[in-house]
């Protein structure tokens, strides 16, 4: 039995991952539960946003690196990342006016607002895929290593080493500052706490004189701001590939749903059940199981519940299983 | 103050104002009176900006307002309160109050940031304003509590306190009297008096109990059918015939005369 080396393959291979796994899907969770709470719609678009906004910020990275602009060991994309936020929010606004404030006017139904919500994710998909193709992108860069496997053991002398990425470090540091930024906005100051009124109470927040246009508008600035650098987090974590963040819909509503719809506290719960319970429910347990049984017990097989090709049945378990039991969420939220 | 030519609002075929004509004098405490489903309420929506009117206009000190979104309202000292209180309910009963004075600094993002000082010591303001308005309507030990928490009775009062918030012109109180007990009505009747009184705020109150009418309003208006049947002193509208009849209906009226000529 080998309790140490069995701690450091279980953060090496599951803690880590999952914690900055959890971090990218809160924070996108983040966005979707203040559309949710403020516009007060499930925003199907969110997904392709965070490819725009990544994708925005790939090409100024690019364009920096040709430029011979770095950021030294940490990724150049932190750099980019103001543009990308920048020109999501502008992309957002324009569709607000464009296409959402319509609907906003005539008091649409939140069920119509979804299937509007529908039609943006597929333009904005098809400008994605347009403008940077549907191949993967690496644009990772700096140092790859913030601690690596075999640093690892000579410094403690372990068999098992532990390896923490560059991006997994910075994901988990920005994931951070952008919460602690985020709940400080809707807490303490005067636009915060008129978002809080106005998910709140609609109808009180017009009678106090509160403007809906200017809630509107940071709440879509918000919204870019997260979206884009949870992207930015995820590309630079795993890779690029405009239909892999398609697919990040499922989890990040699964966070946002667990979590209860409109609450931010929620949302970032909410992710991080998610991200564990995937990696956790796909890790071969195989290495850590070793460690701990005597020889005699260890097992034959890899101990993996299920392959990662079934990732996303995870998530959509767990919402199914919280829309039964618990339909407002861990932090009771809207009923969905 | 406020003068309604002729308003319409009609909801598919139900006309729920069906041409209601009527003026709102400055300085008095207007009372709106009549059975359920006489259009009261959507009157209110109406002129609060709610709901846009099917036709017909509203004037505010000679200034057209028809149809104007709420918040712009609240910017011209128009206010209303709801039948069933309205709260932020997250938020403190201090800060539901705080939410209220509109355009703080601390809403531009540039001076959430960069003024920080500016921007506290407005709040600073406002927080002892607030802790004044709750003082007065003598509910400032329940300021640090959820606003979710309190009892029906003391949101009509929060309700009112933020009417206080800012120097307001013209009030709509939708029945703030609705399940109060007596003596908190009698609390809210004379926050009432003292508001229009001291700061000279016009009021327009929907009420079902016949008697807060009688001590705070004059005059009185009647509704019945989306129309505005009478108007006068409480006396002079009690005992107009048509009102009776729009109350008890034609049946129940004659009856009830009957009865007096005979008793």
């Amino acid at each position: 039995m080998d309790i140490l080396n069995a701690l450091v393959a279980f953060l090496n291979f599951v803690f880590i991952p999952g914690l900055a796994y959890g971090s990218q899907l809160a924070l996108g969770a983040l966005g979707v539960t203040l559309i949710y709470g403020i516009l007060r719609f499930s925003n199907f678009a969110h997904g392709d946003t965070m490819a725009f906004g990544t994708m925005v910020t790939i090409l100024v990275t690019w364009w920096f690196q040709s430029m011979g602009i770095g950021f030294g060991p940490l990724p150049t994309a932190l750099l980019a990342l103001p543009f990308g936020i920048a020109a999501t929010a502008a992309l957002l606004l324009l569709t607000d006016r464009a296409v959402y404030r319509f609907y906003r006017k005539q008091k649409a139904a939140p069920t119509i607002l979804v299937i509007v919500s529908l039609g943006v994710m597929f333009v904005m998909n098809g400008i994605v895929r347009l403008i940077i193709g549907v191949e993967d992108q690496n644009f990772a860069d700096g140092a790859r290593f913030l601690i690596t496997a075999g640093d690892f053991k000579t410094m403690t002398g372990l068999t098992e080493g532990l390896a923490i990425k560059t991006t997994q470090a910075v994901t988990v540091v920005t994931a951070g500052l952008t919460v602690a930024f985020l709940f400080w906005f809707l807490q303490k100051t005067r636009t915060g706490k008129s978002m809080r009124a106005f998910s709140d109470n609609e109808d009180l927040a017009l009678l106090s004189g509160i403007n809906p246009d200017r809630v509107v508008q940071v709440t879509w600035i918000l919204a870019a701001a997260m979206a884009t650098i949870a992207g930015v987090l995820y590309g630079l974590d795993k890779s690029f590939k405009p239909f892999t963040y398609f697919q990040l819909l499922l989890p990040i509503f699964a966070a946002a749903i667990v979590g209860g719809l409109g609450s931010p506290l929620g949302a970032i719960a909410g992710g991080f059940v998610i991200a564990f319970s995937e990696v956790m429910v796909t890790y071969a347990w195989k290495k850590v199981a070793t460690y701990l049984l005597p020889d005699s017990m260890a097992p034959d097989g890899l101990l993996q519940l299920m392959s990662t090709d079934y990732k996303f049945a995870v998530s959509f378990s767990i919402l199914i299983l919280v829309l039964i039991f618990m339909p407002t969420g861990l932090f009771k939220g809207k009923s969905v | 103050m406020i003068v309604v030519e002729n308003l319409h609002k009609h909801f598919g075929g139900f006309h729920a104002v069906d041409g209601a004509s009527l003026e709102i004098r400055k300085g008095s405490i207007t009372g709106l009176i009549g059975p359920n489903g006489a259009g009261k309420t959507t009157l209110f929506n109406v002129i609060a900006g709610r709901y846009q009117p099917t036709s017909g206009r509203v004037l505010m000190a000679g200034e057209d307002i028809t149809g104007l979104p709420p918040h712009e309202l609240f910017g011209k000292g128009l206010l209303r309160t709801f039948q069933i209180a309205h709260e932020f309910g997250s938020m403190t009963v201090r800060e539901n109050l705080m939410m209220v004075p509109a355009l703080q600094s601390g809403e531009r993002l540039w001076n959430a940031w960069f003024r920080r000082g500016a921007v506290a010591a407005e709040e600073a303001r406002i927080r002892d304003k607030a802790d004044e308005v709750l003082e007065f309507l003598t509910i400032s030990h329940l300021a640090d509590q959820k606003a979710s928490q309190i009892s029906g009775g003391q949101k009509k009062l929060l309700e009112l306190g933020r009417t206080m918030m800012v120097d307001a012109k013209i009030v709509f109180l939708d029945e703030v009297g609705a399940g109060v007990n007596r003596t908190l009505l009698n609390t809210i009747g004379d926050a009432i008096v003292r508001l229009n009184q001291e700061r000279g705020y016009t009021f327009c109150v929907i009420e079902h109990d016949m008697d807060f009418i009688a001590r705070l309003c004059d005059p009185v208006i009647v509704m019945a059918e989306g129309k505005v049947l009478a108007q006068g002193t409480v006396d002079e509208v009690k005992n107009d015939e048509r009102v009776i009849e729009a109350y008890l209906g034609t049946g129940l009226k004659n009856k009830v005369k009957e009865e007096a000529a005979h008793g």
